[in-house]
């Protein structure tokens, strides 16, 4: 393993090298540049049937550059950091913000806005490469072994793995802005098959992940997590059209909790492709229902100390008690429905910032997943969702899924082959009981939820 | 799992245009003068590479330009460009793979990425075969008149087109959204085994996106294409005003959208796009790798009737100027035309040399990759189903009660238990064998070895998609193509709302 060697790759890249890079587009005739600046690692191990399918190792590096000249912007990004490379990042993005249109909403944030959170966000744990090569591939192999074991019916594999990376970001700005921070993480992940005596088979996965190593699940209650959610598809039939309550589970109903963070991103918002355009201060949802965005959460893997655009990650309230209070913005989308930023830039290397969430989630109620099902005498407990179906601009919702039936107030039998569909706008309404049960799987949470009134196609 | 995403179109026709022989030279000399290669460091590199044993290697380097402009609110708002360049160095062992990347491509650096790679292999240093043969490879797509040569002010020029042709459609057109993206791929791949391949791989996209009002009352439309084309393919066969038109209609036609069936029903898919009914049901389905390790819920049907006899699906790499298809796949491997299902009768299945290898079949040329930061896998290129022999409006007219979908969003599959999705976007209610009210989005959902067994008519009207679609698996992305004649499924579940 040549770990240490690709980790001490871009040493030589610093904060003075990006803020070189905003000069030298000031000096080639830019009005303001903003330059960004990523390099990451990344480790894979792949385990099938207890042998090393596949390692990867490696490292990768690149440049974007934003300028604008008075009203007008454009971008450009390498991965050729030679001075020639940098030369042409800069005199190509001068060139082509010619082309464009005067935009009065475009430019830089205002200097005043611009900072980072202080303190350690704890995002980057030095401890994700700390394993010796032989025992990442131990994770990945005992993660899939558990799988296997757990059931005579998990008779394959799709295989069982360990990941680790780390990344570093800098970010500087002709107004003064400079800032760099460094994220980590690693994951071990499970996907057994489970084969019914009719040769029918059904694969599942399960996996923990976290920033530090020691924050990790291990391996083997991975794999039996996997085979037991892929052994409870076994035997799955469809079920008929009809309309029953829905129950969806921490671990799916982000899924729907992402159509509204898709609604009321501010690119959409301006230009009225979303169900919630122009909705602000109004009631949109059950008054149960409070939805908030938070980058500042330690540890989180939606947490920063600044946007793309260099504003310091806020804590934002965008639902409350069923009320509308706030879009998630950058500078751009901002300006354009004469509101502030609420530091929710997002930077790619190339192109404009658009918007990202930092930790976005429902905040959880009292009862328990089990008291949400013990109330339903006939409905579906959704384990999985297939496509993407939702139409933010109307509302519309409709996807494929499977999950397993509720009886009297427990999990009966699994169901698949059927569709879910409803209105985002009468969903949010419909939410009639939120789960305590508010667990973190990604930078989008939303606990256990019931959700009256949507149509199950199926028979 | 699998997944397409689109922003769709049907009704597309297949470009016949003829290019110049493929000069392999001109993009090998480009990376050896450009980038400092030479033969002698390739052998370098693979020397280590199999340094510590291995049955294979091979170095893969890319470099890219892409280009993209965007017009939104009748302002340029948009204008990038970037370069990413690399290599991807792999080393098999068995069943065994060793990965590793650089972006530095200085022969220090090479040679570093080709040792990570060997840590797979355990044993004594195996020699590549020395010296290298050049793949013979047709010429599919242009070397001149590419867009990204084009002057910034024509493709600017097409934007303008495409934004006064989408407000001048409908006076309920309140926003117009319209892009332009182009790149060219320039890809050399040397293997231990000896060969040697390069190409130079144009692709461009003309995308529009428009929100219609009516009152209380908004809606979305969506149209693009394009492929690896000249920039005359903008003048002269699919036009800004096409797309622009395109997304236009569906979006006014959303305006008067009623609810979408719930239930298994009679449907019927129009010609092109929707043609991702195959490409979720059956083409993930028999890529060689899932079926090598029997994770395909077609796995061992090899030979079985796993579909209506009026059923034939092919994969074809070698269609001149779509945007599935390559000279060369991402191992240098020349693409072709695969049949999959004949008469319904399952054939084949989409390989890449490492599931050709460990399963004893052919290599059908379909290895492919995102990028040098990928090992490349089993992959489709162009999947579509042939002409059948009845008449489109005889198919909707034996329809009593069903629903006629033309245009789709994305799909979706799960390989293992088959069941897959794909969510139409332009669909409508068939009464009485009359096509009557359009209907809002709903996601269809079946069976991939059951769903085509219902086909119990195919058209006689085959079209290709018109350049949109791109494929996702396992975290790889990759530009498709599809394409279908109408078809009946005497059963399919819809999933909208209604009844």
């Amino acid at each position: 393993m040549s770990t240490t060697e690709t980790r001490n790759a871009n040493a030589d890249i610093d904060q003075e090298f990006v803020a070189s890079i905003v000069t030298k587009a000031m000096r080639a005739g830019a009005s303001d540049a903003e330059a960004v600046y990523a390099d990451g690692d990344e480790f894979e191990v792949e385990v099938r049937m207890g042998e090393v399918e596949t390692l990867k190792e490696s490292g990768s590096r690149a440049l974007g550059l934003r300028v604008f000249i008075g009203q007008r912007t454009a971008s450009t990004s390498t991965s050729d950091l030679s001075a020639e490379g940098i030369e042409r990042l800069v005199s190509g993005a001068v060139a082509l913000a010619a082309v464009t249109s005067e935009d009065p909403f475009v430019g830089l944030p205002d200097k005043e806005d611009f900072g980072a959170i202080p303190g350690d966000l704890e995002l980057f744990h030095e401890d994700v490469y700390s394993l010796p090569a032989q025992e990442r591939i131990e994770y990945a192999r005992r993660a899939e072994a558990a799988a296997l074991a757990y059931d005579a019916r998990i008779t394959n594999s799709k295989g069982g793995s360990f990941n680790a990376a780390t990344g570093r970001k800098i970010l500087a700005n002709s107004r003064g802005f400079i800032g760099e921070y460094r994220t980590s993480y690693c994951s071990i992940a499970a996907q057994p098959i489970a084969q019914a005596p009719d040769g029918a088979m059904q694969r599942d996965y399960w996996y923990t992940d976290a920033r530090s190593l020691r924050l990790l699940g291990s391996p083997e209650a991975v794999g039996q997590e996997a085979a037991r959610r892929a052994l409870r598809r076994l035997g799955a039939r469809k079920v008929k059209t009809q309309r029953v309550p829905l129950v969806f589970a921490p671990e799916i109903a982000p899924s729907i909790l992402s159509e509204v963070l898709h609604a009321v991103n501010g690119d959409a918002v301006y230009r009225n492709a979303s169900f919630l355009a122009g909705k602000l201060g109004e009631t949109i949802a059950a008054a149960n229902i409070t939805i908030v965005d938070d980058g500042t959460m330690p540890g989180r893997f939606g947490t920063k100390p600044f946007d793309g655009e260099g504003l310091p990650t806020r804590r934002t309230m965008v639902l409350e008690r069923g009320v509308l209070q706030s879009y998630l913005l950058n500078t751009y989308t901002a300006r354009k429905l004469n509101l502030r930023s609420t530091g929710n830039a997002a930077r790619g290397l190339a192109g404009t910032p658009g918007i990202g969430a930092g930790n976005f989630y429902l905040e959880p109620g009292t009862e328990t997943q089990q008291q949400i099902l013990a109330a339903i005498l006939s409905g579906l407990y959704v384990t999985e969702l297939l496509g993407h179906g939702g139409n933010i601009v109307t509302g519309d919702y409709s996807c494929g899924a499977s999950g397993l039936w509720i009886e009297n107030g427990e999990l009966a039998y699994p169901v698949e082959e059927i569709t879910i569909a409803g209105n985002m706008k009468e969903m949010l309404h419909n939410i009639a009981a939120i789960g305590s049960d508010l667990i973190f799987y990604g930078s989008v949470a939303c606990p256990t939820i019931r959700i009256e009134g949507m149509t199950i196609a199926g028979e | 799992m699998p997944r397409t995403v689109p922003s769709a179109q049907p009704n597309g026709t297949s470009n016949t245009t003829s290019h110049p022989a493929n000069d392999m030279r001109a993009t090998r000399q480009f990376f050896y003068e450009r980038l400092g290669l030479s033969d002698r460091l390739l052998e370098r590199c693979l020397g280590e590479a199999l340094s510590a044993g291995g049955d294979y290697a091979d170095l893969y380097f890319e470099y890219v330009t892409a280009s993209s402009l965007g017009l939104d609110e009748s302002l340029v708002k948009s204008a990038s460009q970037g370069i990413s360049a690399g290599c991807g160095i792999r080393v098999v062992s068995g069943e065994r793979t060793g990965y590793a990347y650089t972006d530095d491509l200085s022969a220090e650096r090479l040679l570093r990425a080709a040792r990570t790679a060997a840590y797979i292999a355990s044993g004594p240093a195996k020699q590549p075969i020395a010296g290298f043969t050049e793949a013979a490879a047709p010429s599919l797509y242009p070397i001149a008149g590419l867009s990204v040569d084009a002057e910034v002010s024509a493709k600017l020029e097409l934007l303008q087109r495409a934004d006064r042709a989408a407000r001048a459609y409908d006076a309920r057109i309140v926003q117009v959204r319209a892009s332009f993206a182009d790149e060219l791929r320039r890809i050399l791949v040397v293997a231990s085994d000896g060969s040697f391949a390069a190409d130079t791989q144009p692709m461009a996209r003309c995308n529009v996106f428009v929100i219609a009002k009516d009152g209380e009352n908004i809606t979305r439309g969506t149209s693009g294409g394009g492929g690896r084309v000249m920039m005359n393919f903008f003048l002269t066969e699919k036009t800004p005003e096409h797309f622009a038109v395109e997304a236009a209609r569906q979006a006014v036609l959303q305006l008067s959208a009623v609810a979408a069936p719930a239930g298994e029903m009679e449907v019927v898919l129009g010609p092109g796009w929707p043609g991702i009914l195959l490409h979720e049901a059956v083409g993930h389905g028999l890529e060689a790798d899932f079926n090598r390790k029997k994770t395909s819920a077609f796995a061992g049907l090899i030979g079985q009737q796993v579909a209506s006899p009026k059923v034939t699906v092919v994969d074809n790499g070698v269609i001149p100027n779509r945007r599935g298809s390559l000279n060369v796949d991402d191992e240098g491997s020349p693409t072709q035309e695969t049949v999959l299902i004949e008469n319904g009768v399952l054939k084949g299945y989409l390989s890449d040399k490492l599931s050709a290898r460990l399963m004893g079949i052919a290599d059908t040329g379909n290895g492919r990759r995102e990028s040098y930061q990928h090992i490349p896998m089993p992959r489709m290129t162009n999947t579509y189903m042939l002409s059948g022999e009845d008449a489109p409006e005889d198919i909707l007219r034996s329809v009593k009660r069903g629903l006629y979908a033309v245009n789709f969003g994305g799909g979706q599959v799960d390989i293992t238990n088959g069941k897959f999705v794909f969510s139409a976007s332009e669909a409508y209610l068939i009464e009485d064998g009359k096509i009557t009210a359009p209907v809002k989005n709903a996601t269809l959902i079946g069976n991939g070895p059951e769903a085509l067994k219902y086909v119990s008519m195919v058209g006689n009207d085959l079209a290709l998609d018109e350049g949109v679609g791109t494929c996702g698996k396992a975290g790889q992305s990759v530009p498709v193509g599809v394409g279908m004649p109408t078809i009946k499924l005497d059963k399919m579940t819809v999933g909208g709302t209604g009844n």
